[in-house]
């Protein structure tokens, strides 16, 4: 991710605690944040709100592909976003915020920029 | 021996004809002059109107140099002498043995004052283009006369120019002869879009010039119209059609047609052996033909006689195809609906702008025309097809985009803006959205957005738009897996498969979605695959399913407890107020007969189930496709019409199929007599209580979608009743669609209920057997969701905020007071309601 542009990295939990193919919410600097982590290992960061519902529900979408995005959909009316750019693949010109995500010795951390 | 060739005009048609002869005239039999009057070799008229779009007059041009034709521009025959087989110019006289006329048309000038003055056009060549743009320099008005094909093509052209231009037709709509009355106006607001100006049902009276002293004499000023107004226009364009050019054929003594135009016979022959006449000039057995196609196959026709061939002019297709003012228009066959009892189908969407109309015959089977306007896409497909068999149903090849037409993917292709029913104003959208809601037919469709209620003209294109869904919703699951889910319900069984990498790996592709994974996860649990959130099976969960509750607009929860047959005692719903009322929780009397609490956030899911659980309550899976309740009116117990104890039964079952993870949600009811106040034949399957015992009802529904439920089996006993409704349920998941409720699956099923009382009463399938396995597996490994989630913390901790503050709630969750309950604070997004009573109820 764009490590070198991130000044501040939040520590958010161990990393196991980010099951494969599920979303954790949490909050970091006063913002939503939904962190996911795909089949194959990838973690990925977008705002926990869905911009369409308005609601903080981001995480607790169904995470999968579309092509060779790795997506969530919400769960409320199930538009479904790429992971790695936060666009609405549904609704053209809805996107969400994307932030950095890593791991650092076993803790997922956040990019607050 | 070499015979003289002679050709009159070098146009479009007459360069065509002797190209043909040239690359056919192996041996050189024919020595070819052409006599041309234009001063420059033969041009592609037909796009003309890109001289203005900056194409060069040499880019134009049709000549092919050192063709071994003696051509002789700026040269015009002015006489034909036939006996001494003379073409005479001003030049000189050239013999014959064969003399092609190809002379083209000549514009129509209408007979009005000021015609000739300066800065009155005709739009015909590149010489009058040359002569308006000219003229036009330094000018800013112009005015075209006449509105059709050539009208708008020159309306564009001073456009371009940059003047401020008006169209005057005289009849009713722009392009009176290629389209209709719709298509007109359709295509007016184009035309008006890009500024023009455009005046119907009006004729040009005069056309008048500067009034001198002040003014340039003999110059254009304007136009008088019919009806006294006046149009200030310092260019003007006379484009009010053609005339076929007979006057040489005519002094010559040779026949011409009724309506002018030189007469030929299919050969294109005239009434002279040796002279022969193509092109826009030439009336073929009395007709004229006022496009290159047509004049293009009579230069075959000339070349092939000429060479000792027999070919004749096979008739010509007048369908035209282009591109005027950046609009597709098109029309062909019958676009006017001339045949003798001809339908019209006819299809407008104001959103895009696309106007589309097809003339089929009588009896609606065979295409005979049509016009397009907005978006010709579909040209190709239809022209093809004029006088055969519909390539596909009307609309569908309507709708734009549908070239590769008659496979119906042309509806697919409509914009979602576009309106399917115009009577009622429904968009595709809205009834695509109901489809996506479970509108499976026509009726449903009507009922849920009114379209198709009024005409009834769409109603095609609502089964369009289902079919096209339908492939969707029952064949190829989403893009994960190309099986339905029926298909994937077997692969899993047979094949023994547990997980959904497995079957993804094994018989999908990519990682799955909101569609797949639920219905796998669906079908995992009818196999009885235990705990619903258990290793990767909680990865598949919809949100509802995962939470084990329903999530609502806020993205808090509702949770619905179980009240088998809606029976309940004092204490527990005492116990349900206090849990209510301790989490500040919204309550809400259901119409399954039982309470929903609404407001819960995620952590405070298993506080709550702990306290219900406690007290003896399970999961009422309002979340799961699963069975919701069976709903009972009090029965012989209490009512004094009772004949059977509807309570038990209902609670009976609804105790047997709890947590049966199906397609769809499941309900149901029981009644204690015929006087059915349980609406059990709302339900997917109803009981209804009778003096000998049970009947059954399958397939009702409620809803958007009212169905009755239809009776499957008459005075059963307690246990036949449970054994068909148990083979009922379990064939219905394996075999349904994702999201089919038993109505809609019943009526997809071949042979119907006929056909379901086979399979279940007489075992016609063999699988009665398989199927009564299944259920007592169900019914042994039940165990309730919410117990097993709350006593054991590791599937507790799934339940927080926010993984790195568990204890925080959700800051953006509020909530306000409505009639003495909390609801969600929505601000701004609470939905506007319309005159919401302000009744005086007493409190
Ligand atoms: C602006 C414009 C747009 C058009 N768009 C389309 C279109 O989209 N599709 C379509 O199918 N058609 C279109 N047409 C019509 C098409 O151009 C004609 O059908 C085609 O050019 C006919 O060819 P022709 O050879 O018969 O006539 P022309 O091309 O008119 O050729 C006749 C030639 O004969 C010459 N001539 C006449 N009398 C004599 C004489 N006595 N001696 C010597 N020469 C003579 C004329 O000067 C002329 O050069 C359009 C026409 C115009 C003007
Ligand atoms: S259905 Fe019959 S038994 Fe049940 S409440 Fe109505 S009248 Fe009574």
């Amino acid at each position: 991710m764009t490590d070198t542009l991130t000044e501040r990295w939040e520590v958010i939990c161990p990393q196991e605690l980010v099951e494969p193919e599920r979303g954790v919410a949490a909050l970091v600097a006063g913002s939503q944040v939904a962190i996911f982590r795909t089949y194959d290992g990838g973690l990925f960061a977008i705002d926990n709100r869905d911009p369409i519902a308005g609601a903080n529900v981001m995480s607790r979408g169904i995470v999968g592909s579309r092509g060779d995005a790795p997506t969530v959909a919400s769960p409320l009316h199930k538009e479904v976003y790429d992971l790695r750019t936060g666009e609405c693949l549904d609704v053209a010109g809805v996107a969400v915020r994307t932030f950095p995500v890593r791991v650092r010795d076993g803790m997922v951390e956040v990019g607050a920029r | 021996m070499t015979a003289n060739l002679v050709v009159v005009g070098n146009g479009m048609v007459g360069q065509r004809f002797v190209e043909a002869l040239r690359s056919r005239d192996t041996s050189g039999g024919w020595r070819v002059t052409v006599l041309a009057e234009e001063g420059r070799p033969a041009y592609d008229r037909v796009r003309l109107s890109a001289f203005f779009d900056g194409v060069s007059a040499r880019e134009l041009s049709l000549h092919t140099p050192d063709d071994g034709v003696d051509l002789r521009l700026g040269e015009p025959v002015v006489r034909v002498d036939r006996e001494r087989r003379l073409a005479v110019t001003d030049h000189g006289e050239y013999p014959y043995d064969a003399l092609v006329l190809a002379t083209g048309s000549y514009p129509f000038v209408p007979p009005v004052d000021g015609t000739d003055l300066r800065g009155v056009f005709v739009y015909r060549t590149l010489d009058d283009l040359e002569a308006i743009r000219e003229h036009a320099r330094g000018r800013h008005t112009g005015a075209v006369i006449g509105g059709g094909l050539l009208g708008l093509e020159a309306a564009n052209a001073l456009r371009l120019l940059g003047l401020s231009t008006h169209v005057v037709e005289f009849a009713p709509r722009l392009m009176p002869v290629q389209v209709d009355e719709a298509g007109g106006s359709m295509l007016r607001r184009y035309v008006e879009e890009l500024d023009v100006k455009v005046h119907t049902g009006t004729a040009t009276t005069a056309i008048r010039p500067h009034g001198a002293p002040g003014g340039e004499a003999g110059t254009v000023h304007g136009l008088v119209l019919s009806d006294g107004s006046w149009i200030q226009a310092d260019v003007v364009v006379i484009a009010a059609g053609i005339r076929p050019r007979d006057d040489v054929a005519r002094d010559a003594g040779l026949d011409v047609g009724e309506r002018g135009g030189i007469l030929v016979d299919a050969a294109c022959r005239t009434s002279d052996e040796r002279v022969w006449a193509i092109g826009e000039c030439a009336a073929v057995e009395g007709r004229c033909y006022g496009l290159v196609a047509p004049g293009y196959a009579m230069a075959e026709v000339v070349a092939d006689r000429l060479l000792g061939g027999h070919a004749t002019f096979p008739g010509a297709d007048m369908s035209t195809k282009l591109k005027l003012l950046g609009v597709d228009v098109a029309s062909f066959g019958d676009a006017h609906g001339t045949t003798e009892g001809c339908l019209d189908v006819t299809f407008t969407d104001p959103a895009t702008r696309v106007y589309a109309k097809l003339v089929l015959s009588d009896d609606a089977t065979t295409l005979l025309g049509g016009v397009l306007v907005g978006d010709a896409s579909a040209y190709p497909t239809l022209r093809a097809s004029v006088g055969g068999p519909l390539p596909g149903p009307p609309l569908a090849l309507l709708a734009p985009e549908s070239g590769g037409a008659g496979t119906g993917a042309g509806i697919a292709a409509l914009p979602g803006s576009a309106q399917v029913c115009s009577c009622n104003a429904v968009t595709k959208d809205q009834i695509v959205g109901a489809i996506h809601e479970g509108c499976a037919d026509v009726p449903a469709l009507k009922a849920c957005t009114r379209a198709g209620t009024s005409c009834g003209s769409c109603v095609p294109m609502l089964k369009q738009l289902l079919a096209v869904s339908g492939v969707r919703l029952s064949k190829a699951l989403c893009e994960h897996f190309d099986h339905s889910r029926q298909e994937i319900f077997e692969i899993i069984r047979v094949r023994g498969i547990r997980t959904f990498s497995q079957l993804v790996t094994e018989h999908g592709r990519g990682r799955g979605c909101d569609i797949c994974k639920p219905a796998v996860a669906s079908i995992l649990a009818s196999l009885g695959n235990g705990y619903v959130l258990d290793g990767e099976q909680a990865a598949l969960q919809d949100t509802n399913d995962h939470f084990l509750a329903n999530i609502q607009r806020d993205g808090t929860y509702s949770v619905v407890p179980r009240i088998p047959g809606g029976e309940i005692t004092p204490d527990k719903l005492i116990v349900i107020g206090e849990v209510a009322r301790d989490f500040n929780l919204y309550t809400k009397i259901t119409g399954g007969q039982r309470i929903d609490l609404f407001g819960a956030r995620v952590e405070q899911l298993p506080q709550i189930w702990r306290r219900l659980v406690d007290a003896g309550f399970e999961s009422g899976h309002a979340y799961g496709k699963a069975l919701r309740t069976v709903k009972s009116c009090v029965g012989s117990t209490w009512c004094r019409y009772g004949v059977q104890d509807s309570v038990g039964l209902a609670v009976a079952l609804e105790l047997r199929y709890r947590g049966l993870r199906a397609p769809h949600k499941i309900k149901s009811a029981v009644s204690g007599c015929a006087r059915e106040c349980a609406e059990a034949r709302s339900k997917d399957f109803g009981v209804i209580a009778t003096d000998n015992g049970w009947n059954l009802y399958v397939g009702g529904n409620g809803g958007f979608r009212p169905r009755h439920a239809d009776l499957f089996a008459s005075d059963l006993s307690t246990e036949e009743l449970v054994r068909y409704v148990d083979r009922f349920l379990m064939f219905y998941i394996r075999t349904a669609d994702r999201l089919q409720r038993t109505a809609a699956w019943i009526e997809a099923m071949d042979g119907g209920l006929d056909h379901l009382r086979a399979v279940i009463v007489d075992d016609s399938l063999g699988l009665c057997a398989e199927l009564d396995a299944a259920i007592a597996r169900h019914v042994d490994s039940y165990e309730d969701e919410w117990r097993a989630t709350v006593d054991d913390p590791e599937r507790v901790r799934r339940f927080t905020s926010f993984v790195n503050a568990p204890d925080t709630p959700d800051p953006s969750i509020t909530f306000e007071v409505e009639r003495g309950q909390p609801v969600p604070a929505l601000g701004e997004r609470r939905p506007v309601v319309l005159g919401l009573p302000t009744m005086g109820a007493r409190q």
